[in-house]
């Protein structure tokens, strides 16, 4: 089969690949129909990620036909068509009871990876690293999908692949950013970074009862999606002074809650700040820029709640303590747990409360996933989320 | 003969006689109780400290041989390559071909230090020699007109201190610089648990049954219980290999406790046991693994070091993983980067290999 394979920093190639097999009893192999490239790939893509091995098959937000099933598998059978669940979680754990799918104990070979970078390790993830499992992603024609029935969603007759496809993640991520935030009526939720994850979160905020909502960018086009797609508020922090602006706009009170939707690569900042942050990044100093996240937790109103659904690697430098400490700041966090939102989301699509497929920009075929990531990490020709079609 | 059972002696389960809890303070006056009534829970215990001393000082010394192996790397190239200098900082006059010939001493201690292993015992024996050699020459300087006698009292002092730290890791390293219970020299002591989703019954059943180990544990190919209490073992060694040995159940306590050694005549001499606790609050059962590994000297000695002594403490860790997943989710958990890894922490590719299991 073809699949875009990792080769190192701005280098994948699509290449002949041996078709994936069945490997534990409660596997399943998938024939994608759909495969999206994730903001959070371009980590690996722009070398940030530890642990990527040349040849890796990435990708982590796929949907498509059941060919093949283990024989432990009871609920799913060949011929459903069914979106991924970028987390792999067996379901029978402590946390998976718990429905805390993402913090899985079981589905990570490789978790001593990551007790020794974590101290605790997450679930195994496709496609992301060895870190996470090793596990070969969907940016390809088949997948190996384990624990298949806890790991993939049946999709109904009548929905397109593209108003489904992000279930697999950016849609309940952005969804659990919000949800954390506990929103009640009347909150603002500012939201930095207007990715497909920020329009997600704020489309979410919404959904969630929020009275206004506030994204943070400075792209053009995310800002003019996030207003008209999800229908915020936005600020370009290249041209205004976020914290003052959000002042402005909320008396002097700050928003109720702020959601971190970029992570570890953010830009901005005070230049100053920034190059501070760019120069330790480049010596492993930390292995983070958290300059999104600074921006939030000094913005947040006293009491309120940070949510961080970016994703971060390593460790960040300047973590402003006691601002958080002296105003009764509660922060959440987490990798979305995805299998506990996506029935619920799903029914909303059903619905029609939300049409998920207003974040793609950008369609194409999987040969084109070179240069997919190339318009995307440079942000070129106003490249927000691309679809592929294998 | 089992120093796995020693261990338990002088180790964590020490506190578990509870006689930490019931002594009175020391303090004038003790602490007085902050929880009372008759809900209120007993004095806590401390945790810790017993596993520090033990396994820190058995790695520290290690590496306080490999400190002293470097350090004669260093003071051996300094008087071969350099002795009129090593001679003016130690206060003595002209003697260079002399310096030469103890710098000659130096690397070869070293050397030594570095190749007899992970407890170069005998090699710190030699540098203590080695010491003593070094304290008569500057002995016999002191006695000279020409030394410089602030100088060499500065060396002898210095030479003293390593001296000092030689016999006391050469000690340590042989095993007898403990004050009493001795751990077995080349010892590999090794301590894990996890916590697993199912009853203590269970977990004990699973184990007891000593066959089920191989599904687990990864350098195990086979165990069959040959009977009255007794199993042979075979684990895979480097090259295709394999090491065998019979084992003993010492020790047997259903839904709690199973302890066991290898018998006489074994390939690498070990003794394990393993524990069943009902978690906290209910939530599954915590499963304490120790094992002691003593590999025989010589070649088989190093292949066996090698297969378990590289990371021990890791090797046992993803085993007991391996076990809770056999446990929750009825088999080894695997990823195409996992596949056919020789060593429990090698990878390949995250690709497909092309094959099923």
């Amino acid at each position: 089969m073809r699949a875009n394979c990792w080769y190192g920093k701005k280098d994948v190639r699509v290449e002949q690949v041996p078709d994936p097999k069945i490997l534990n009893r409660r596997d399943a192999i998938v024939k994608i129909s759909s495969t999206a490239i994730c903001g959070s790939d371009l980590h690996l893509y722009n070398g940030f990620m530890p642990t990527m091995q040349k040849g890796d098959i990435i990708g982590h937000e796929f949907m498509g036909e059941i060919v093949e099933v283990g024989p432990d598998v009871k609920n799913r059978k060949v011929g459903d068509r069914v979106v991924v669940s970028f987390p792999i979680s067996c379901g029978n754990c402590f946390f998976c009871e718990q429905q805390m799918y993402t913090l899985c104990e079981n589905s990570n070979p490789n978790a001593w990876m990551a007790e020794k970078m974590f101290g605790h390790s997450p679930c195994g993830i496709y496609g992301y690293s060895h870190l996470t499992g090793g596990y070969a992603g969907g940016q390809a024609e088949y997948a190996r999908v384990p624990f298949a029935d806890v790991g993939t969603l049946k999709v109904p007759e009548g929905l397109s692949d593209e108003q489904v496809l992000f279930l697999s993640d950016i849609f309940p991520t952005g969804y659990m950013g919000a949800e954390m935030c506990d929103i009640k009526p009347g909150d603002t939720v500012a939201v930095w970074g207007c990715g497909p994850v920020g329009q997600f979160a704020m489309a979410s905020a919404y959904l969630l009862g929020a009275e206004r909502v506030i994204g943070i960018d400075r792209f053009p086009e995310r800002l003019r999606m996030a207003r008209e797609g999800a229908k915020a508020d936005t600020i370009n922090y290249m041209e205004a002074n976020v914290y003052e602006t959000l002042m402005e706009m909320t008396g002097g009170r700050g928003p109720d809650s702020c959601i971190d939707a970029v992570g570890m690569e953010a830009h901005g900042g005070h230049g100053v700040v920034y190059a501070y942050d760019r120069a330790k990044q480049a010596v492993m100093g930390e292995t983070d820029r958290p300059i999104a996240l600074r921006e939030a937790i000094m913005a947040c109103r006293n009491g309120g709640t940070v949510s961080v659904i970016g994703v971060y690697g390593g460790l960040i430098d300047k973590f402003p303590m006691g601002s958080f400490m002296n105003r009764s700041l509660t922060m959440k966090t987490g990798q979305c747990h995805v299998q506990r939102y996506w029935g619920p989301l799903l029914e909303r699509i059903e619905r029609g409360e939300i049409d998920p497929s207003f974040v793609i920009t950008h369609r194409m075929r999987l040969d084109d996933a070179p240069h997919g990531f190339d318009i995307f990490t440079r942000k070129e020709d106003d490249c927000i989320k691309i679809v592929m079609k294998p | 003969m089992s120093t796995g059972t020693q261990r338990q002696g002088q180790e964590p389960e020490r506190r578990d006689d509870g006689s930490e809890q019931t002594g009175a303070s020391p303090l004038a006056g003790g602490i007085r109780d902050g929880l009372t009534g008759p809900e209120a829970p007993v004095n806590g215990r401390e945790f810790g400290n017993g596993r520090r001393q033990g396994a820190m000082r058995y790695v520290d010394e290690e590496q306080l041989a490999r400190g002293l192996g470097w350090f004669s790397l260093g003071l051996g190239l300094a008087e071969v390559l350099a002795p009129g200098a090593v001679a003016k900082v130690a206060g003595v006059r002209g003697g260079t071909g002399l310096i030469r010939l103890l710098g000659l001493r130096e690397i070869a201690h070293g050397l030594s230090i570095f190749t007899q292993g992970r407890r170069p015992a005998g090699a710190l024996w030699a540098r203590v020699a080695g010491d003593a050699i070094d304290l008569a020459c500057l002995g016999a300087a002191f006695a000279s007109p020409d030394a410089s006698k602030g100088r060499v009292a500065f060396a002898t002092a210095n030479v003293l201190a390593v001296t000092a730290l030689d016999v006391l890791c050469a000690q340590q390293l042989a095993g007898d610089g403990n004050g009493g219970a001795k751990p077995e020299r080349g010892a590999i002591p090794v301590n894990k648990s996890i916590v697993v989703n199912a009853s203590p019954e269970e977990v004990y059943t699973f184990w007891r049954d000593f066959e089920n180990l191989p599904r687990f544990m990864r350098h195990l190919e086979s165990v069959s219980v040959t009977g009255d209490g007794r199993s042979h073992w075979v684990a895979k060694a480097p090259a295709g290999r394999t090491v065998e040995w019979d084992a003993e159940i010492t020790e047997d306590r259903p839904n709690q406790l199973i302890a066991w050694r290898s018998l006489e005549g074994a390939d690498v001499q070990n003794s394990g046991s393993v524990r069943f606790e009902q978690a906290a609050g209910g939530r599954g059962t915590v499963v304490k693994v120790e094992i002691d590994y003593r590999p025989p000297g010589g070649a088989a000695g190093a292949l066996v070091a090698r297969l378990f002594g590289e990371e021990p403490d890791g090797q046992l860790q993803t085993d007991l993983r391996r076990f809770k997943q056999v446990l929750e989710v009825g088999e080894v958990v695997v990823s195409d980067g996992t596949l056919l890894g020789e060593g429990y922490n090698e990878q390949r590719p995250a690709q497909p290999l092309g094959v099923g299991l």
